[in-house]
């Protein structure tokens, strides 16, 4: 095993809705993985307009060296275009640049590595040394470990495969930084943000979701009922959100959100492998189907072969 | 104006597979083959694109389709000239490249073909990887406006409406651009029996990708390719109230 001859990590600090998002929780669980091959100093990045509340929150992580915070209008949409050349300077500085597998790292960390001449290594489930990192190809069916002597590994983390570090009390020194100059080749438009006193998919400890089978918009509230019962959040397949039924960002799978809550409770689908992609991580999986040879079953703990207009009702009741 | 929609031939989306014993490779060998979904919904993007500009602004659009890989990935390139596209070039070669290698080959497409625009993909579903179209655009010196549900060409600029995980965020960019195609954008037409018979007429360039003298080089060595663990499969129960029963005394997650 080679490690990198440069032991240091920036993480960008990701922000939602809710201001720092709980990715950045599973970033930090990864890196504590890496940390048992590499002697890691690790600096954390904030960029965004007036996130000085993130970046007190992010302070909060343990095991920090510095924080750098880069507040400023020009970054306020943190627009790619902007952010990737900037980064790309700042992350030569590093031996690793960790974000997490989300849209939000998606979309950004190739632009930063092709500005470096450096082939990333994208949704990370597995380290294995400091440069053997597992990633899923072909919707999971297969793991690939990969191996790079590239001298900066650029890292995005699917936050399903890492447990969450949690927040201390001490802080972090925070370091402010100047901001990219803005490169206006495009312009924000609008955000329409899903509002919902649900926890998020991805940090739900219990997930409802629902497929095709659930036949129309309104019945979905039958899911939300039983989501509400347990505290959980609401998930869907390809075919469900495609009719309609639900939001575009509940999709789980393949190409949608990849989740691993406690509890999955899969509901009126049928388990397509590209549906198996976003779940077959959760603990333990409860399937409902009137069809009983449908492949959910296959991956389910529990399974239970009935109508669901019968049994969520039912199951609702009982709980 | 011209369209550039870089496409990936991929086992089919409908095909299980798994790796091959020795986790060098997958087993896909007979495998039956398609343009990879997502380059589908670009091609069709763009020929949606062609159609309404021709019927509003009376303006002629040329879809040139693009794609990198053995022989065979004619086939597919054969596809997207029956969907609609005008003309197609076939980069040629045996290797399997890396996102990065792939978004330096399409670079030099873009230097030679010079397209307003250029569609792919977010994602091919063999790799999954969902960094070629971000790659390339950083390379061209672009914009980009990735996991796109909704497009809108506006004259200089064109709108994009992207799925992100919090909801939906809407860019204008400036023409040329890179723009990248989520599930939601469209439904892919049917070729018609007439267009796949013109498709044999329509012009496909070969260019052996040695002439055009990049470097390629693997950045990423693949040790191997295991099979997931498999989850076992657990028990039906009768009833919700024997299931209830055993999420909260077995399972204890209730
Ligand atoms: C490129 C690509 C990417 C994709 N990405 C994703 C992805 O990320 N996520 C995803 O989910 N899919 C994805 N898909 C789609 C996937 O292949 C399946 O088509 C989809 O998951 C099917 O959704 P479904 O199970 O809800 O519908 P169906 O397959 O139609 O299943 C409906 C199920 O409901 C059951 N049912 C019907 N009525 C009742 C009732 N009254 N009571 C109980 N059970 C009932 C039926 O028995 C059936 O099993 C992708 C496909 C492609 C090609
Ligand atoms: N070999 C290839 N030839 C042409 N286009 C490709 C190729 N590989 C990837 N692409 C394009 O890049 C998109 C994203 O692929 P990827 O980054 O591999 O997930 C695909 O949907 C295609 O549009």
């Amino acid at each position: 095993m080679t490690l990198s001859n440069n032991p240091s990590a920036l993480v960008l600090v990701e922000q939602d809705a809710s201001g720092f998002s709980l990715i950045n929780l599973k970033v930090m669980g990864a890196i504590e993985r890496l940390r048992e091959f590499v002697d890691l100093q690790v600096d954390l990045l904030v960029v965004g307009k007036d996130c000085a509340a993130v970046a007190e929150k992010a302070a909060r992580i343990p095991g920090i060296r510095n924080l750098l915070v880069a507040d400023g209008d020009s970054v306020e949409h943190q627009l790619p275009e902007t952010l990737a050349p900037w980064l790309a300077n700042l992350a030569s500085d590093y031996g690793y640049v960790f974000v997490g597998a989300t849209t939000f790292g998606k979309d950004l960390l190739p632009r930063v590595a092709a500005l470096m001449d450096i082939q990333p290594i994208t949704d990370v489930i597995a380290i294995d040394s400091g440069c053997e990192f597992t990633r899923p190809v072909y919707a999971g069916s297969a793991l690939a470990r990969l191996r790079t002597e590239q001298p900066i590994k650029l890292l995005s983390i699917r936050a399903s495969a890492f447990s969450a570090v949690e927040l201390a009390e001490s802080s972090a020194p925070i370091t402010p930084i100047a901001v990219p100059q803005a490169q206006n080749m495009s312009r924000f438009i609008g955000l329409q943000q899903v509002q919902t006193e649900r926890p998020d998919l991805t940090a739900a400890r219990v997930i409802v979701s629902g497929g095709r089978g659930l036949q129309a918009r309104e019945n979905f509230q039958l899911l939300y009922q039983l989501a509400d019962k347990l505290g959980g959040a609401v998930g869907a397949s390809r075919a469900a959100v495609d009719s309609g039924f639900a939001a575009n960002n509940l999709q789980v799978g393949q190409t949608g959100k990849v989740v691993a809550p406690e509890v999955y409770f899969a509901i009126g689908l049928s388990g397509a492998v590209q549906h198996i992609a976003g779940m077959r991580d959760s603990r333990v999986v409860v399937a409902i189907n009137k069809d009983p040879d449908a492949p959910i079953f296959q991956v389910a703990d529990y399974g239970l072969v009935a109508d669901l207009f019968d049994a969520l009702p039912e199951l609702i009741a009982q709980l | 104006m011209k369209i550039l929609v870089p496409i990936k031939r991929v086992v089919d989306p409908g095909v299980r597979v798994r790796p091959l014993a020795d986790g060098s490779g997958m087993d896909i060998a007979n495998a039956k083959m398609s343009i990879n979904p997502f380059c589908e919904i670009a091609v069709e993007e763009a020929i949606r694109l062609k159609e309404q500009r021709l019927a509003n602004e009376g303006v002629t659009t040329e879809i040139v389709v693009v794609s990198i890989g053995a022989q065979s990935t004619q086939e597919q390139l054969r596809s997207a000239l029956a969907l609609g596209a005008d003309r197609a070039l076939h980069i040629a070669t045996d290797a399997s490249l890396e996102p990065l290698a792939i978004a330096k080959v399409l670079h030099a497409v873009v230097r030679q073909e010079q397209p307003r625009l250029i569609l792919l993909g977010k994602q091919s579903i063999d790799g999954d990887h969902n960094q070629t179209g971000q790659m390339l655009a950083a390379l061209c010196g672009y914009p980009q406006g990735t996991f796109a549900s909704r497009i809108e060409y506006k004259g200089e600029e064109i709108w994009v409406t992207r799925e992100l995980d919090g909801g939906l965020q809407t860019l204008a960019l400036k023409l040329p651009a890179v723009v990248t195609t989520d599930l939601r954008l469209n439904q892919p037409r049917f070729p018609t029996m007439p267009n796949i018979m013109k498709a044999r007429q329509k012009a496909l360039a070969v260019i052996p990708l040695a002439d055009l003298d990049l470097d390629l080089q693997a950045r990423l060595q693949t040790l191997g390719l295991d099979s997931p663990k498999l989850r076992q499969q657990g028990v039906i129960v009768k009833s919700v109230a024997e299931l209830v029963d055993k999420l909260r005394q077995e399972a204890k997650v209730l």
